[in-house]
This record gives C-alpha cells, sequence and structure tokens, in this order.
C-alpha cells in the first residue's frame, strides 16, 4: 500500500504542459501583488520569483524565448524613470545630492525644469515606480513565456471558438508578411534597385508584391479552412441563432455598463453592481446556448488538474497577501520618501510573494519541444536549411 | 464513387468554356491521373469534386456532380470535408495549425469527432505516412516533401473517400517524390480509397494510373486506360515518346514494360550516342570556397565552382540541400559569410545591385516576386530604364523567348511560363553573360519546358554560361551538359550530365533506364536512330 502514493507521484511529476489559464492566473496574481506596492525588497523578491519559475518551467519553444525582450524592457523601463526625475525636475525633498546648473526655458514652457538640483528623495521616488511599472511587465513577460498564447486562444469556450481561430490565423500572418517583405525586397535587388522615381516608387515595389501575395495567401488559406470543414455549422435554425446572438450583445453591453458605473463613483448606484451581475448572467447564458450548438470537439484538450490549481492558488494567494497586508500595515508596502531610511519589510507580505515560487518544483515539467536523437527514425530527411524566404515553395 | 453528368463550367466573364459536356464516372478505389496543359482546366476540374468549383471560386455550373450520393450544387464544400479530402499545390498555403500533430487533428475537430478516436487516428496516420518523428515540429521548419506528407496526412485522418491532390510531386526532389507516390499507392491498395491527381510531370505517375483524363483545353476531356488515352495525347512523358518512336503497341507504361521490348532497339543503335561535347570556353565565373549560413545552420559548405561560356550547369539535390543559397551568394544579393566569387575580375557583392546584375542575373524561385506592375508593357518599359539600354530591347528579348504575350496583360493573368518568359526576358534585358535559373519549371507543361529548353539553347549559343537548378531530371536531361548534385551544403559529384546522370539510380531520366546510361532523351536516340529501323 506504501508504493501507490508514490506510484501516483511520479505520475503527477510526466512532463507535460499546464493549462495555459493556469499560469495566466499565476503571472496576473503576481503582476496585482506588484501594483499594490512600491517596497522596493518586495519588488525584487517577486522578480526574483517570477525569473526563477520561468527559469525552471518554461518550454524551449520560440515563444518562450521573448522572455529575455520583457527583462530588457523592464531595464529600460526603471532606468527611464531615473533618468527623467534627472532631467525634469527632481528637488522635490531636502536631501540635495546633485547640483545641476539649470537651464532657462522661455516663458511659455514655464512648469518644465530641466535639469538643476537633484533630490535623493525624486531619484528613489522614480526608482520604485520604474520598479513597479517593471515588475508588472515582466510578470506579464512571464505569462507569455510560460503559457504558449495560442493555446490559450484554444481553450476558450466553444462559442468563442470561431473568434479564437480567426485571431490565431491574425497573428500567424504577421511572421508571414515579414517574410514576403524580406523575400520582395531581395527580389528587388535583383532587378538592380530602385531604377530611379523617389521613395513613392521604392514603397510601391515593395508593397503591392507584399499585399497580393498576402491577398493569395489569405484565399488559399480560406479556401484550405473551408474544405476540411471549417465551419461545418450543421442546421441550426436561424430563430435560434438570433436569439443566441441577441443574448450574448445584451449581455455584453450589461456587463460594459455595469463596468464602467463601478469604477466611476459618481454614476447612480443602482447601475453598477446590479447591472454588472445581471449583465454576467445573460451573457453566460448566451454563451452557454451558443456553446451547445457546437459540434466540435477539441484533440487533446488542456485539463485543469491538480497542478493548475496550485498554479492558479498560488498566484491569488501573493495577491491576497499583499492586499491583506496593505490595510493592515500600508507603510510597509509604500515605504516613506519624506524621510529617508532603508526600507522595512516585514514577514507577512514577503511570505506571501514567497508562495508564488511553489509553482516552480510542485507542478511537472513541460514536455520537451524537440525529439531527442533517439526518436527519429530512418525516415527523417534532412529538414529545409535554406530560410523559407528563398526556400518556400510559392507555386 | 464520383459521377459527373453533362457538366459544364463557364468562368464569370470568359467567352468560352473551360468545362463543357463532361461525363464521368470514377470507381471505389480508382487512382486517376489528370493531365493536361497549362491553364487547360484540371484545377478547375478537380475543384468540382467538393464543390470549391463554384462555391469558392465563382462561375457557373450546369450539370450535376455527385460524389458519394451527394450534389456539389446546393452544399458548400465543408459540408464535403468527410468525403473529399483536397490537398493544394502549396501545402505550406493550406497549413491551418503551427504543429504536425494539430494539423492532423484539425479535419477531425471540425467534424466533431471523439477525443478517442482522434488520438487513435493521428497515431496512425503518423506511422502510415511515417512522419511519427516529426510531430511536435513545427510545420514551418519542415521540408518540401516532409510538408507534402502531412499535408496528405491532414485530410487523411477524417478517413475520405476520395483524395484529390494538385500537383503533389511537383516541388519534390525525385526521391521524397517516389516517396509520396508509393504512399498515395498504398492508400488506394490498402483503405481503397479513390485518388484523382493532376501532375505535370507524368512520367513517375503513369505507372500507378489505373485510369487517365486529360483535359484538351477545349472543354472536352479525354477518359480511358493510360495507354489509350496516351496514344493520342499531344504532350507526352519521355517513355511513351520513346514508345512512339520505336513503334511500340500497346504502349509501355513503366521502365520495366519498355525495357523488356527494348531489346531490339538497343540493338539497333549500335553506336553509342554522341552528343557534342561542350566547347570549354572561357571561365565567366570563378567561386572559391563560398559560404553560406543561417545562424547556426549551414546552407552552403565551402563550395568551388567554375562557370564557362556556352556551357549549361545543371545543379540538383534534395529539398534543402543548398541549392538556392548558392545561386543567391553567386549572385552577390543574397548573404555570403566566406569565400571569393570573381566576375570578369569583380565580386558580384561588392558591386552596386545594378551593377552585379549586368555580370550575374538571377530569375529566382518565385519569379513573379520580381513583377510589380499592372502591364507587361509597363514591365518592359521599366526593365529598358533599370538597365539603361534604348526602349524596346526587353520586348524585343521576350518576343524572342516566347513571342506574342499581350502587352496589356497583367503579369499575374499570364501562364506560369509566359511569366517565367517574362522575368527571364526583363533580367536579360541588362544583358548579363551568366544566367542563373532556380527552379524554372515548376508548374510548366511539356510544351513549356521545350520552350524554356530553346531559349537555354539561344544563351548559350550566345555565349553565355547558364545554372539551372531543379529536380527535374528529364530537363537536365534535354539542356545540361555538366550537372552538379548538392547534398548538406557540398557539391558530391559534378562532371558531364551522361556521367552524372546515367550513374545514378535517383537521378537517371527514364530513357538512360531503358537503354542504359549515356542515352538521356528521346531527341538523342532520334537523331542517333539509323534511317532503316526508322
Amino acid at each position: 500500500m506504501t508504493a501507490r502514493p508514490a506510484a501516483r507521484m511520479a505520475a503527477y511529476f510526466l512532463p507535460r504542459d499546464l493549462h495555459p489559464a493556469a499560469w495566466w492566473v499565476w503571472t496576473l496574481g503576481l503582476a496585482v501583488a506588484a501594483s499594490r506596492t512600491t517596497n522596493p525588497w518586495l519588488l525584487l523578491t517577486i522578480l526574483a520569483v517570477v525569473c526563477h519559475v520561468v527559469v525552471a518551467r518554461r518550454p524551449d519553444a520560440p515563444w518562450a524565448m521573448a522572455f529575455r525582450v520583457y527583462v530588457v524592457l523592464g531595464v529600460v523601463i526603471v532606468s527611464g524613470r531615473v533618468l527623467f526625475r534627472l532631467v525634469f525636475g527632481g528637488a522635490e525633498g531636502s536631501t540635495v545630492i546633485l547640483r545641476l546648473p539649470e537651464i532657462p526655458l522661455p516663458a511659455w514652457a514655464a512648469g518644465i525644469r530641466l535639469f538643476g538640483d537633484v533630490s535623493a528623495e525624486s531619484l528613489l521616488g522614480g526608482l520604485y515606480d520604474g520598479l513597479r511599472l517593471a515588475t508588472m511587465v515582466i510578470c506579464l513577460g512571464a505569462g507569455n513565456a510560460l503559457a504558449n498564447p495560442k493555446r490559450l486562444l484554444k481553450a476558450m469556450p466553444p462559442a468563442l471558438y470561431e473568434i479564437g481561430t480567426a485571431v490565431v490565423v491574425a497573428l500567424s500572418v504577421f511572421p508571414q508578411l515579414a517574410e514576403s517583405v524580406l523575400r520582395v525586397r531581395r527580389a528587388r535587388r535583383l532587378r538592380g534597385g530602385m531604377g530611379g522615381g523617389g521613395r513613392y516608387r521604392a514603397l510601391r515595389t515593395v508593397v503591392i508584391p507584399v499585399l497580393e501575395d498576402a491577398l493569395e495567401r489569405s484565399m488559399h488559406l480560406a479556401a484550405s479552412m473551408d474544405v476540411r470543414g471549417y465551419g461545418r455549422a450543421g442546421a441550426v435554425p436561424a430563430r435560434a441563432r438570433a436569439a443566441t446572438g441577441l443574448l450574448m450583445i445584451a449581455g455584453l453591453s450589461g456587463l460594459c455598463v455595469g463596468v464602467y458605473a463601478t469604477l466611476d463613483g459618481s454614476t447612480p448606484r443602482y447601475l453598477a453592481f446590479p447591472v454588472l451581475t445581471g449583465g454576467v448572467l445573460v451573457a453566460l447564458t448566451g454563451f452557454w446556448f451558443a456553446g451547445r450548438r457546437v459540434r466540435r470537439t477539441r484533440y487533446r484538450p488542456d485539463r485543469w488538474g491538480l497542478a493548475e490549481i496550485l498554479v492558479a492558488a498560488c498566484g491569488v494567494a501573493v495577491a491576497a497577501a499583499l492586499f491583506a497586508t496593505s490595510s493592515v500595515d500600508p507603510t510597509n508596502l509604500n515605504p516613506s520618501l519624506t524621510d529617508l531610511s532603508w526600507p522595512m519589510l516585514s514577514w507577512t507580505p514577503l511570505l506571501g510573494v514567497l508562495a508564488g515560487v511553489l509553482p516552480a518544483h510542485l507542478t511537472p515539467r513541460p514536455e520537451p519541444t524537440v525529439p531527442g536523437p533517439t526518436a527519429s527514425g530512418p525516415t527523417a530527411t534532412v529538414p529545409g536549411r535554406e530560410p523559407p524566404a528563398v526556400e518556400k515553395a510559392h507555386a | 464513387m464520383i459521377r459527373l453528368k453533362d457538366v459544364g463550367f463557364w468562368y464569370h466573364g470568359q467567352a468560352d468554356p473551360v468545362l463543357t459536356g463532361v461525363d464521368l464516372t470514377v470507381g471505389e478505389g480508382e487512382l486517376v491521373l489528370v493531365a493536361g496543359r497549362t491553364g487547360a482546366g484540371k484545377s478547375t476540374l478537380l475543384g468540382l469534386l467538393n464543390g470549391l468549383v463554384p462555391h469558392f471560386t465563382g462561375g457557373h455550373l450546369e450539370g450535376t456532380v455527385e460524389v458519394g450520393g451527394l450534389t456539389t450544387g446546393t452544399r458548400p464544400p465543408r459540408e464535403f470535408a468527410h468525403l473529399v479530402g483536397m490537398v493544394g499545390q502549396d501545402p505550406l498555403a493550406g497549413f491551418v495549425t503551427d504543429t504536425v500533430e494539430e494539423e492532423l487533428a484539425y479535419g477531425m475537430e471540425q467534424l466533431g469527432l471523439r477525443p478517442q478516436v482522434m488520438r487513435r487516428r493521428v497515431e496512425e496516420t503518423l506511422d502510415l505516412l511515417g512522419i511519427a518523428d516529426l510531430r511536435r515540429r513545427a510545420l514551418r521548419t519542415l521540408s518540401g516533401g516532409q510538408q507534402q506528407r502531412v499535408a496528405i496526412g491532414s485530410v487523411l485522418t477524417v478517413h475520405p473517400q476520395v483524395l484529390v491532390l494538385d500537383e503533389p510531386t511537383s516541388a519534390l526532389d525525385p526521391t521524397a517524390a517516389e516517396e509520396v507516390l508509393a504512399t498515395l499507392a498504398r492508400l488506394v491498395e490498402d483503405l481503397g480509397t479513390t485518388v484523382v491527381m493532376a501532375e505535370h510531370r507524368m512520367e513517375r505517375v503513369i505507372p500507378f494510373a489505373d485510369r487517365m483524363l486529360y483535359v484538351r483545353g477545349d472543354g472536352g476531356v479525354a477518359d480511358g486506360a493510360p495507354p489509350d488515352v496516351l496514344r493520342d495525347m499531344p504532350i507526352a512523358p519521355p517513355i511513351v515518346a520513346l514508345g512512339r518512336l520505336a513503334g511500340w503497341d500497346p504502349l509501355p507504361m513503366s521502365v520495366r514494360d519498355a525495357r523488356r521490348r527494348a531489346r531490339p532497339l538497343r540493338e539497333a543503335l549500335a553506336s553509342r550516342p554522341r552528343r557534342a561535347d561542350p566547347v570549354p570556353g572561357e571561365t565567366l565565373l570563378r567561386g572559391e570556397g563560398v559560404v553560406v549560413r543561417y545562424g547556426p545552420a549551414v546552407a552552403v559548405r565551402g563550395v568551388d565552382l567554375d562557370l564557362r561560356a556556352g556551357g549549361v550547369l545543371a545543379l540538383m539535390g534534395r529539398n534543402g540541400s543548398g541549392k538556392s543559397s548558392l545561386l543567391w551568394a553567386l549572385q552577390g544579393s543574397g548573404p555570403r559569410q566566406g569565400g571569393t566569387v570573381d566576375v570578369a575580375g569583380a565580386d558580384p557583392k561588392r558591386l552596386p545591385d545594378g551593377e552585379a546584375r549586368k555580370r550575374v542575373g538571377l530569375v529566382p524561385q518565385s519569379a513573379g516576386d520580381l513583377l510589380y506592375l499592372e502591364h507587361v508593357a509597363d514591365e518592359c518599359r521599366a526593365a529598358d530604364l533599370e538597365s539603361g539600354v534604348p526602349a524596346g530591347s526587353c520586348r524585343e528579348l521576350l518576343d524572342r523567348i516566347a513571342p506574342g504575350i499581350d502587352p496589356a496583360a497583367h503579369p499575374r493573368d499570364l501562364s506560369e511560363g509566359q511569366r517565367l518568359a517574362l522575368v527571364l526576358a526583363v533580367q536579360l534585358t541588362a544583358s548579363p553573360r551568366v544566367m542563373l535559373l532556380d527552379e524554372p519549371t515548376r508548374g510548366l507543361d511539356y510544351d513549356a519546358k521545350t520552350a524554356l529548353a530553346a531559349a537555354i539553347g539561344g544563351l548559350t549559343a550566345e555565349g553565355r554560361a547558364v545554372v539551372v537548378a531543379t529536380h527535374d531530371v528529364e530537363f537536365v536531361a534535354a539542356v545540361a551538359d555538366r550537372v552538379a548534385v548538392m547534398a548538406e551544403g557540398e557539391i558530391v559529384s559534378d562532371g558531364p550530365a551522361a556521367d552524372v546522370l546515367g550513374g545514378s539510380p535517383a537521378f537517371a531520366p527514364q530513357t538512360a533506364k531503358i537503354l542504359g546510361p549515356g542515352w538521356l532523351t528521346v531527341a538523342d536516340v532520334d537523331a542517333a536512330l539509323p534511317e532503316a529501323v526508322r
């Protein structure tokens, strides 16, 4: 009997890709937590947690490699914020640490200061602010790296399947466009550049073939999707379709009004919560109706299992911890900028943030994308070596 | 399985019908080859089978098309998804998803099959096509042959009763093409699938075909067993041309068939074929140690190549072996990380684009990319301007290569062969002494290929050097005097066409397979045949 939990553990830790929504709940939880605080220690802890989990659990796919870009973006945000304080007036506070000559500006630019005294307080304020924004951006990057954005679109409810497919197809247009531009520009060089005629001609000679190519490709794709049964509605009576559409539109409008009223304090209260819940309910009914008439199945759908619950719960816990402490101990989360001191860190929010690191160790690893050398059989031929721009089949 | 009753079809705004009065019945488990000239209506005929024509293309359909008991007139193509699987000319353009496994499942998802069934069929199909090791690969990273097999697999998973393929092997190297054809033959044999396939390079498909449809281009369709249809067909693969020349009846359909009957012919052809030995002209282009790499992937691995005046070099090798990269590097527009290229004392990469094309011209694989204006006449005028030559030069060249192209036509409306001729003329306007052609025979029928071969002959007669990168062995046999085979970015063999082609089973043209190495084309045989036997 002792072997059974162990066997179950082994099955749990088999490599698989987690449900993308779980990772998104986790990252959004951390991003929300970051938005609640300017304490640099906490923000740095969140960053460390995010980076650790990403390194431990990202798949080796191209979209996952973009995490680096987000980190660079974060660094740019922080340094940009600090630089702004340096250039455009940073004299709030008494501790002046740098005296720069102020550049006098004409009267119409009153209110803008160029250089001048720089205080430690304003620099710190810029740093904290920038760090918070950067942390949130890096959290989003982590979501992108951990969960295939396209799989997230596929995990949408059946009623939204068609929209999801449209978005996926639209997303794949951009790399193709870039490829076409590359190919056409190379072809243009073969004709000896532009041969005079100015920039307009240059634009035209590239844009027209690229657009023609894109149009042709989308026609091909549309034909191919049609042939393979996309949008096989079966027989749905027109009246049922109209009713579903009406429910959806009414629900979504209610949702919009409700959200607006909730956020804007000046609108009457009866427009806020009641309309919001009503809208959600109506929209959900519409979704349910629409989903029921969809006769489509999903190949290897992402399952929502124990690991997913764990990941999502960790994200929610981090956000909840910071919400709870902000009402108890606000100074700790937003360190004072008036009297300079090392920001303090209390145990509760720190432990709360550290809970976010659990998914790095308590979830199964992602499946390897590229099969190992043993997986390639004798039939494996040499993959296309040349860039698609050249070798791309074009009939 | 498929029944066409008195079918006629017009595209809107065109006076002549594409098809008229077509009556056809195709039974279960038949492999039907559709042949015809470019633009004769092969693709239209294929599209009729699942309603893509006229529902998607527009036009007017007469008569009824019935597949598996359903008529296409009233139903859109998606309602035939479970009956008819269709694979287009360019598999990459038809892929909806990103990875092999998802692509295989896509059609089944649309039909609403149960997940367990989908899982099982994906595994079966991966094995059937021998692509199990590619299952998680991104579709864009696959080679042409792999993409073609995935495209076939993606329609097979729904277990269609009819499989329709438009030029499934035109982009593939000889070995990959054989693989795809063997797969199709196996489907017909094992699953009883009806296969309808259009193909320009018929020579490889004919041995597999049970039936043949010849779309004549005047609206009619000739229907019958391959030997009967081929007898009066104006376009013919080498094996048939040889059979006609030797007066064999019935015509041989496979190399094995022909070889058995070729004994008297072989004896009559006493002497070895005498091809004029290439005159060693002056060296026009010398490349040494050319290296092209894309990141970590090496496309061309230190290739040495000399091109001589008056010679035609054919560059062969499987998809992705570095042929295109080498051509682009030689021309100077593509990347080149190492080595030297010397054309008349200068490196084309260092020259401005306009100068480089006066030394080396390149017609790329997607030749249409070079054209961007609305009329043929405008393109010709632009070419004259670009090259700084008197007005009318380009048009004159075009008329020499392909006479009678309407100057007011839109380049996109030209046939593949005409468009290629236009691009060739545009590139020749700069009068380069070295001309590189990348996959020029794609989508060309036998007539267009003959015209292209004649144009290439004209170029060499003027003392130019020509390089043709292609998979088409029969075309190589007809035009090239020297053949270089590339693999993994290196040239693995380089020599006179007769030696390289004759010595390899994969690259041997049909005539060589029948009559032995040395006999490359039917024209060779014709020239060498003594009067008495003829």
